[in-house]
Formats: structure tokens, sequence, C-alpha cells
């Protein structure tokens, strides 16, 4: 990231749809070939993570983290969603949201059926 | 910021585009069967006329493998009357829809579809679609057999409606068009039918379209074409950066078979109906928040004193227990269930449901805000088959919702899930996450092409199938069930028909109005400027209260935006390409709501149709389909008996007619 400034659109919403960790994303562009929109473009350049070109003809479908071979893209819901979906423990009465800061440790079952 | 910002900021300079570009370049693909759209329809469609030995192509704005409403996968499959387990037979279930719609639906598909939904849906099992509790994880349920091992949703008495594990039915069904050998045209935005001769009216003998990768030019030749297209989800609400994730239909939802087939000469019904706006995409991501309809029927809810809110029936009677809310009373025959195109029910085939006046005992304070789904009060099975079964294979449910939120610790066993905010209106219909209702933002319901008992539309080689294309037709299965019938037929008709001839001066024609977006002014108007505004004008011309006045000044204007700003709209890529020419789909497609309304000189409870020039109510005379076409520059409406379908030139009875035609 260089320290000049520039003068840039308003920042994309929603742009956190589709998240890639640099590490794990080998730019197979599986995820670019599945998406119903072509919310994405392959980069340039060889094994980098696509480029996220209409992130607001995202659907939030989630084909393409399914589709993804090595884990490396994640999903987040705008945040107008994310500050929505709340829910509140019984036994004590504490209230959580998606996306919270220091988040309760995950629930880890698995959903029915023999694919998980 | 994005990946795109990070390039660009990095490199200095604007990444190219990354497909070659093949502005002009034609493509000539033949056809026995030509399926426009690949959701659920159009690749059962497709599946189904490959088997039949016919040479099949599809068409798909997006990618087949996850493509359509039903893409994204399904929870439960409507209409399996003839499941070993089903006490409702195809008949019962017809009458009941045509009585619950008041005539205004469509009994040949409800009545097919049942017949035939069921062996459809063990098609899907053979293409390794999970439709049983195989690993019996619910063994002892209420809702289960455990003979045949299928799960029941609505109504556990009558057993005609299965829960599926149908996260990947896509992928499946796109599995098995690849084995088969069936061409798949990806990104393909159709623009055009071709008919014989250029004529309006005339046999459909293929189709054109447009890549939105490439740009390049398809010039489809086939003998029978298939419309299953889907709706159109962008004609009346477009605001995709706050409606995207709440959204039903995606971004390709343009009405584009619908259009296509208007100005090929098709006759359409029921096109004046529209839907509150309930599913507007302005709620909350689909089953994201604490509800109780649907995929989370018979969820109880809560305020937020922990005190519950009461399950009624249809006859204004308190239910007791949490099984009773899947049952139908002993004067009902069976439950229809919720999401199966119907806006009204009679109260015999209505489920049970929360309080009705819950509205009002919100703003009496007796339920005090926030409300909260909770699970916990329901059986152990019941509460993992909601949240884990079907949360986990409804359509957007995997990762968005199941996924999602189980990873940020939420756990059905120990939590409430907190219910929208909302007015206390919002409250009204059970399906708390579609937010409040906002009232100008209608959507189209039930509107479709006319078709036989054979899902032929008026045009000769011309077929539809799917909810949306098939006026008054049901959801997921029901979609599959009509491609999966309609291609029977196209199939059928494609190997007897001569051979399709495609006019050269008609795809000339086409080929100059799809690249005209292309070779505009760049400070032309982009696509979605364009389609905020012709869903401005549907809003204020179109709205739930018409008049003769508004809706010929509604049709001027969208007249406008086509002869003018949409003339000049510019498209920088084959992507805006693809997008703006779904615009002039969007705008055909509001002519025909706008035309349809104009021709229903009467008001009408069941259409949720108010016109404020002709006030009465339903009046008996007006109590018919009302089919209209282009001709000659002309739109044409004529009558034709909410039971046509049952009268001459058919059967009488809907068990005759299906022997006449199913084979």
């Amino acid at each position: 990231m260089s320290d000049k400034v520039y003068m840039t659109p308003n920042p994309p919403t929603p742009n956190k749809g589709q998240k890639f960790d640099p590490i794990l994303c080998n730019g197979c562009n599986s995820c670019v070939e599945v998406c119903p929109t072509d919310v994405m473009m392959p980069n340039p350049e060889q094994e980098k993570p696509p480029i996220v070109l209409y992130p607001e003809e995202c659907w939030f479908c989630g084909a393409c983290i399914e589709e993804c071979g090595t884990g490396a893209l994640s999903m987040a819901h705008p945040l107008s969603q994310n500050i929505s979906v709340n829910w509140q423990r019984k036994e004590t009465g504490a209230y959580f949201r998606l996306g919270m800061k220091n988040p309760p440790l995950p629930n880890r079952r698995p959903p029915s059926g023999g694919n998980r | 910021m994005t990946t795109w910002n990070e390039y660009v900021e990095q490199r200095g300079t604007l990444p190219e585009w990354p497909y070659p570009i093949r502005y002009g370049q034609e493509s000539e693909i033949a056809a026995d069967v030509l399926i426009v759209g690949g959701g659920v329809a159009g690749c059962h469609a497709a599946i189904s006329a490959a088997r039949q030995g016919a040479k099949v192509v599809i068409a798909e704005t997006g990618h087949v493998k996850r493509s359509g409403s039903g893409g994204a996968g399904v929870d439960h499959w409507h209409g399996a009357c003839m499941n070993p387990c089903s006490k409702v037979t195809p008949l019962d279930y017809t009458v009941a829809v045509m009585e619950s719609a008041h005539g205004y639906s469509n009994g040949m598909a409800r009545y097919i579809t049942c017949t035939e939904g069921w062996d459809t849906l063990l098609e899907c099992e053979g293409m390794g679609v999970q439709i049983r509790d195989v690993h019996d994880e619910f063994k002892g349920a209420d809702f289960r057999d455990d003979q045949t091992k299928l799960m029941f949703a609505y109504d556990y008495k009558n057993r005609h409606i299965v829960r599926i594990w149908g996260y990947n039915l896509k992928q499946c069904l796109y599995y098995e068009m690849k084995r088969l050998g069936i061409g798949m045209y990806n990104r393909t935005v159709v623009t055009s039918l071709l008919t014989e001769g250029a004529r309006q009216g005339g046999r459909v003998v293929g189709a054109t379209g447009v890549n939105m990768r490439t740009g390049e030019f398809y010039i489809f030749k086939s003998k029978a074409t298939i419309i299953a297209s889907g709706g159109g989800g962008r004609l009346f609400s477009f605001a995709p950066e706050m409606t995207a994730a709440g959204a039903m239909s995606t971004m390709n939802s343009a009405g584009t078979g619908h259009a296509v087939g208007w100005d090929a000469g098709a006759e359409f019904v029921l096109m004046e109906q529209t839907g509150p706006g309930r599913l507007s995409g302005f709620g909350y991501a689909p089953y994201s928040m604490g509800n109780t309809s649907n995929t989370y029927h018979g969820t109880s809810i809560v305020d937020a004193n922990g005190k519950e809110v009461p399950w009624f029936d249809p006859y204004g009677r308190e239910l007791k227990t949490v099984e009773e809310r899947f049952l139908p009373t002993p004067e009902q025959k069976f439950h229809l269930g919720i999401g199966i195109g119907l806006y009204s029910y009679a109260d015999q085939y209505r489920a049970n449901d929360l309080a009705r006046d819950l509205t009002d005992r919100i703003r009496k304070g007796e339920f005090q805000l926030p409300l909260y789904a909770d699970l916990t009060r329901l059986s152990e099975l019941e509460r993992r088959c909601i949240f884990g079964m079907m949360v986990g294979n409804e359509g957007k449910t995997r990762i968005p919702i199941y996924d999602t939120l189980t990873k940020a610790g939420f756990d059905p066993d120990k939590d409430l899930l907190q219910a929208p905010v909302m007015l206390p209106e919002g409250y009204q219909h059970s399906n708390f996450w579609g937010g409040t209702p906002i009232p100008h933002l209608r959507s189209l319901a039930g509107g479709g092409f006319l078709v036989d008992w054979d899902l032929r539309t008026s045009l000769e080689g011309l077929y539809a199938a799917g909810t949306s294309p098939v006026f008054g037709a049901g959801c997921h299965g029901e979609s599959h069930t009509m491609g999966r019938y309609a291609a029977r037929k196209a199939a059928a008709y494609a190997a007897t028909s001569a051979e399709p001839v495609v006019d050269r001066k008609q795809v000339e024609a086409e080929k100059a109005r799809a690249y005209r977006p292309i070779k505009q002014n760049k400070n032309g108007v982009g696509w979605k400027e364009l389609n905020y505004a012709i869903a401005r004008v549907m809003q204020d011309y179109c709205g739930k209260y018409k008049n003769e006045r508004t809706l010929n000044r509604g049709l001027s204007l969208l007249n406008e935006l086509k002869e003018n700003e949409g003339a000049t709209a510019y498209a920088a890529n084959p992507h805006e390409l693809g997008r703006t020419m779904e615009c002039f789909s969007l705008i055909t497609l509001g002519e025909m709501v706008m035309h349809a309304s104009l021709a229903r000189k009467c008001s009408s409870v069941y259409l949720d149709f108010y016109r404020l020039d002709y006030p009465q109510m339903d009046p008996p005379e007006w109590e018919r389909h009302l089919p209209m076409r282009q001709e000659d520059g002309r739109v044409e409406v004529r009558e034709l008996p909410l039971d046509f379908h049952l009268k001459t030139p058919y059967a009488s009875t809907y068990e005759e007619n299906y022997e006449r035609h199913a084979h």
C-alpha cells in the first residue's frame, strides 16, 4: 500500500462478499467459472485471486465458496445484514450478532445429510 | 477497497477485459430443441429432451451449474402427490389450488406437476440428490416414514410435500447434462426469438443471443424451443447494492423469456396480476432471521419477555401443542403449504399460523418487541430438521445461513434467533425476514405464456416451462416437472417437424439492435441507471392502484426510455452489453403488464388488482382470462373462460386430458 492518496470513487457497496486468502488461493478461477452473475474476473496475473468487478451483482448464494477447492474463499454478508442477525443465549441473556468483536466459539455441528 | 482497487493502485493501469472480444462475430448453432434459460426447469427439460434422443442446446445467462432461483439449493418439493405415503391425489390438489385462487391459476400445470412430480423427484434421486433420510438422522420423527425414509413438510398427516436435501441439486442436474452431451451456452443473454418468414406469430425456429463475456452473437436454429427463463425480478424494484443479498432471484432475472415471446407474437395471460412488496429484497437475507414461515414453519415465536405467540387453525381455534401445527383440522382435507405461487387460500387448505391479529396485539403492547424464534421449544428432531436440514439445504442457506451462523457461534439448541424489528404491519405475514412490506414495490405474480395441455404456447414450436414462464404454476419441484413434461412434447414435435429456416433479414435486424449499445457515445446512460428508471415508471404508473390515463402515460414513458435514453445507452464491455439488452427486455415486460392492466376493466381481490376508474370488485362478467398478444403493431385481447382447459377442444376432466396429452 502506497502512502499517496488517490482519487477513487466511493468504496463499492457491498464489498466484502468475497474474501480471498492470498496464500491459499492458487488462481484456479473455479469461483469465477461458476458464479451465476459473473461477479468476478480472472486476474491478469497468473495464480492470483480473481478481481471482484461487480460486487453489487453478488447474490450471496455461496456457490463460489462451495466451489473453491482450497478453502481460500470466504463470504461475509453486507454490514447491514450482519448488524441485523442477532441472537440471544437463553441461559445467560447475552446478545450476539454476526461479525461481532470477540465472537463466541463456533458451533461445529455440520448440517444434516451425507456431504458435510 | 476491493481487489479491483488494489490492482489499479498497484499497477497504475486499468486491467484489460480478460476474455477475447468478439463483437460482431457470429456462431450458428443448430439443435432439435433449444432451451432458453438454464434454471431447474430448463435443466430438467434439457435432460428430458436428450433422453428422448433430441439434440439439445441450452442458453443460460449465468452458468448452468448454479444458475436460477433454484440453483442455490432447495429444501422441499411440493405436490409430490404420487409418493407412496401421500393421501392427496393430483385431482384433490388441483381442485384445492383452483378453488383457493378462485380459478385464477393453471389447472393443467398443477395437475401435470402433481401427477409427474414424484417421478421427477425420483429422477433427481437417480442423479445423486438425497431425498430420503438415508443416514437415519430423524428416526422416530412425526414427519418421517420409517419404511421409505421420506420426510414431509407442512402437513404430516397427508404427506404430499417432501423434505429433501437439495443443496447440491443443481450440480447433480449439471453433471447429468454433461454426461448426456448437452450443448451448454453459458453467459448468454437471449435477445430475440426467430420466427418463420420473420412473421410475428409464425412458427418459432430459433433465437439470437449475445455472450456476456466475449460479446459474440449467437444464432440458434432449432426445431422446437422451450422458454424456461424464470421471472422478472428487476422490473418493479432495482437497488442491487441493498437488495441483492436479500433477493430470492438473481440479477439475471429480467423477464427475457417473456419479452422475446411477446415480440414473437405469443399469447399471455394474468400479466395484470402482481403481488404486494413482501419479498422486495429490502428485507433480510432469506431465512437469516427469526420467523415461522416456509422453511421455519412451525417454529415457536416468543416476545422479548419470553411470552409465546399463540398458534391458531384457520377457523380461529388456538392450538395447544406444537405437534398440532403440522396437522390439518378435522374439517380440512389437507394443507397446501406455502410457496406454490398461490396468493390466497381457501380455509380448508390453509396451513396453521400465528395469531392473525398479532400486529394489533403488538401495537397494544401485549407482545413486546423484539420477537424471537425459539427453536428450543420444538422437539429435538423438529429443531434439527428446521435448522440443520431445511436451513442448510434451502436456497442460499448452506453457506450464507447455516455455515455463517454456526461459525459465528449460533446454536439452535441454546439460542433465540431474533426476528427483524419492524413496523407492526410487518408481522402480518409470518415470513418476518421479508421485512416490512413496501407497498409501491409490486412483483410479478402468476402471469405468463398461455399454454395448452402440452405446455405449448400459442406459437408453433414454442413451449414453456417453470414458474413464471408458465402462467399460474408452482415453484421449485413444479418447475422441474414442467421442464421434463414440456421437453417430451418439444422433442416429439422436433422429431417430425419440418427443417427450421432462419430469415437472414430478421437476424440482421436483431444483430444491429443487439450491438447498438456498444456503438453509442460513452456519455450515454449506463444500464443500471436505465434499470432504475424502468423500475421507477413501474412503481409509479403500474402500482397497486391503476387507471387508464396513468397506465397509458406509463406506456408512453416506457416507450420514451426505449426510444430515447435507451437508444443511446452505452455499454463499455460485453457484460454491460448483456445487462443493457436485459433492460430492453424489462421495458417490454413492463409494457406487457400495463397492457394487461388496461385490458381488465374492473378490480379484483383475487388478482390484488385495483382500477380506480373501474372500482367494481370481481364482477362475474370479468371472471375470465384475457389472453393478449401482439399482431401487426397492435395489442389484441380476447376472452377465455377460467376453466378453458376443461372445455372444448379439451376433455372435460383432468384425468382424461392428462391421458390424452401426457404420452
